[in-house]
């Protein structure tokens, strides 16, 4: 395991609603590694999406520290956030976040658009590129509702890939599909983990959290649990029993 | 981004919202259409009075019997001392700033001859009637002093009564009777269309002050009195002149007010072009009422389509977009949005102009500067409502950006 890619110290979160002040997160203090695998567990409101967004850079903490590749991040300006999100961090979202009535391809180009150094000489080979590489090849020009869910959440893991990043944060990514096509996803994430991707999500499904290589569990805004599974399930397997199980039916 | 990529983003983002660009751009279209027809009409209208008071001819004087109200009391209908002819002849022996001087004696008769008859004015005038007026001769000629002195029964018809009465031919020479009065026709007017007093300048026929006044007006009176000034830097010595020698002719002594009013061009100017200008105020208040209205159509829009527009900004944030690149984006398509639809708007005006002034009888005038400010107007309204709230939406979190609703 290489060099620590994230690293917060007593971060905390607080919204005031009204007159309450909801803590969303209170001392969370945590490492992830380079190559890791991580599954953010807990209930719902635990501050799990929270935690996502500020080591996303999407939001802010209230107070603490979060080093991205050892760069203090409440030291960067905005557009220098906006180039973290750019360059170190593919997002992925529960609710997909594709730009609709906008095809596939041009969904998964559009990081490559904001990229000031243009490191990607030619957007549109490289979108095809990562599009074959989540197996959408042949949708190149489907507008969102012209593909299934899975089919969309493809999409947005290619435009988390697009720009060649170190770094995957995913809050749920198969919070809106069906178990089959869950599983096929998390296959995806374990493939490109193997490639050396940094990987960390969120599932509150005990079932999905095992494949990864390591579960952190929220409750109220601070770490529960913090621990390895030795022997993670292999997605390609559970897809093939599944398809087993479903042989007989068809015959 | 690159420029291009820019200009190709908003376009495509422009297309991708069919309806909603329609919308937007219709509010300008209609906004800059508007204005520029209703002003366009305004100073069309301003126009044509203009055009036609200056072809009441040059340096014009009139002289009406009875005192200017505008000078204090009205005397009433018993004082009023009528022309006659010893006026006429008063002022041409003794003025020096006028170049021309008629006097017209006006009757209404129906004429017989050629192919029908017709009911019109008889104007009685001096030869030098047609100089004052800037008026000229389609065919034939006009009469002469001649004329005048022998009471000689021969007319100048106006086009119109040329058109009634001998459609097709030559009246030249032909003989039409008015009042049972034979005339003989030696000369038709050119067309010269609407007068500005609305009335018509070819529903007349013009003979000689001397044989109207024996034949057909049965008396010695005259309506009024046209001359015409040398100079039009004389045109007040001309008046106040004119004045003096009326003055005399009429046997007033000091103190006494004219029993007479003169009147010139630029009276008759600025009394006619006052309802104008109130007209080109009026279509102009419409017309920017319609701008307000269009420009709050376009707010509308703009505002309605925010939420779908933060989302779409959340997700540009979070994949690494900076808020300049937003802005940028926006001002593009609002730009983009804003010239199409003033372009449109200004086409739609020239044609709605173009079709007033061959097919109808108001003519439309454009003026530049009303192009310019309607589209730069309409134009700043959706640029201003389409960038302010994106600029709003650009400097928020990314999240709080995808979570607005
Ligand atoms: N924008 C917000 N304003 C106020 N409270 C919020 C906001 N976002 C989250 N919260 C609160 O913070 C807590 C954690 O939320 P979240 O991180 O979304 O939980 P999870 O993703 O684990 O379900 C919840 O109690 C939620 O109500
Ligand atoms: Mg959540």
């Amino acid at each position: 395991m290489g060099k620590v890619i994230i690293e917060t110290k007593h971060l905390t979160k607080k919204y005031t609603v009204g007159e309450v002040d909801v803590h969303a997160l209170r001392d969370v203090s945590l490492q992830v590694k380079e190559g890791e695998f991580v599954a953010i567990m807990g209930a719902s409101g635990s501050g799990k999406s929270t935690f996502m967004n500020i080591i996303g850079c999407l939001d802010q903490p209230s107070s603490g520290d979060y080093f991205l590749d050892g760069v203090l991040t409440s030291k960067l300006n905005k557009n220098e956030y906006a180039e973290i999100r750019n360059q170190k961090i593919g997002f992925v979202f529960q609710g997909f976040n594709l730009l609709s009535r906008t095809t596939a391809i041009e969904n998964v180009e559009l990081p490559l658009m904001y990229d000031r150094q243009h490191r990607i000489k030619n957007p549109r080979q490289k979108a095809i590129e990562v599009l074959n590489r989540v197996g959408l090849g042949d949708r190149l020009d489907h507008v969102p509702n012209q593909l299934s869910g899975g089919q969309q959440q493809r999409v947005a893991i290619a435009r988390a890939l697009v720009n060649e990043p170190s770094l995957i944060l995913a809050d749920e990514p198969t919070g809106n599909l069906d178990s089959r096509t869950s599983v096929e996803v998390f296959g995806l994430f374990q493939q490109l983990n193997s490639e050396g991707i940094t990987i960390v999500l969120v599932t509150h499904e005990r079932d999905f959290a095992n494949f990864a290589r390591r579960i952190v569990e929220l409750r109220d805004g601070k770490v529960k649990n913090d621990f390895m599974i030795q022997n993670p399930l292999i997605a390609l397997d559970e897809l093939a029993k599944l398809n087993q199980m479903e042989m007989p039916n068809e015959v | 981004m690159k420029f291009k990529n820019i200009l190709m983003a908003a376009v495509k983002s422009i297309l991708k919202s069919r309806m909603r660009s329609l919308l937007t751009t219709l509010g300008i279209i209609i906004g800059v259409a508007a204005v520029i027809v209703m002003v366009s009409i305004g100073a069309g209208a301003q126009q044509q009075v203009e055009q036609q008071i200056a072809s009441l001819g040059s340096n014009l004087l009139i002289i009406f019997p009875g005192a200017s109200n505008t000078g204090g009391v009205n005397r009433g209908a018993g004082s009023i001392n009528r022309f006659t002819m010893d006026d006429v002849n008063m002022l041409k022996d003794n003025s020096t700033y006028i170049k021309a001087i008629s006097p017209v004696v006006r009757a209404g008769a129906q004429v017989i001859g050629g192919s029908g008859n017709w009911n019109t004015s008889i104007l009685g005038v001096s030869p030098e009637y047609l100089d004052i007026r800037s008026w000229v001769l389609e065919s034939g000629e006009f009469f002469t002093n001649k004329d005048v002195v022998a009471r000689m029964k021969v007319c100048v018809l106006g086009s119109e009564v040329k058109k009634n009465l001998f459609p097709g031919s030559d009246p030249i020479g032909e003989l039409i009777r008015i009042r049972n009065v034979p005339f003989k026709v030696i000369g038709v007017l050119a067309e010269k269309g609407q007068s500005a007093m609305g009335t018509n300048n070819d529903d007349l026929i013009l003979a000689p002050s001397s044989s109207v006044l024996d034949r057909l007006s049965g008396g010695r009176y005259i309506n009024f009195i046209q001359a015409s000034a040398t100079r039009l830097d004389q045109m007040s010595k001309a008046q106040e002149e004119l004045r003096q020698i009326m003055r005399e002719s009429h046997h007033l002594h000091d103190g006494e007010d004219d029993d007479f009013t003169i009147r010139n061009q630029a009276d008759l100017t600025d009394a006619a072009t006052a309802t104008t200008k109130v007209l080109t105020l009026l279509l102009g208040s419409v017309a920017a009422v319609s701008l307000i209205v269009g420009g709050i159509g376009i707010m509308n829009i703009m505002l309605v389509s925010v939420t779908e527009r933060t989302r779409e900004i959340g997700i540009r944030l979070s994949i690494g977009a900076r808020a300049s690149d937003i802005l940028v984006q926006f001002l593009t398509e609002a730009i983009i949005l804003s010239l199409s639809g003033g372009m449109i708007g200004i086409f739609l005006a020239l044609g709605i102009a173009y079709v007033l002034n061959n097919y109808s009888s108001q003519p439309a005038v454009i003026q530049p500067a009303v192009i310019l400010i309607s589209f730069g107007f309409s134009g700043a309204v959706g640029v201003f409502f389409g960038f302010y709230p994106a600029r709003k939406a650009a400097n928020l979190n990314p999240i709080d950006a995808l979570r607005y609703e």
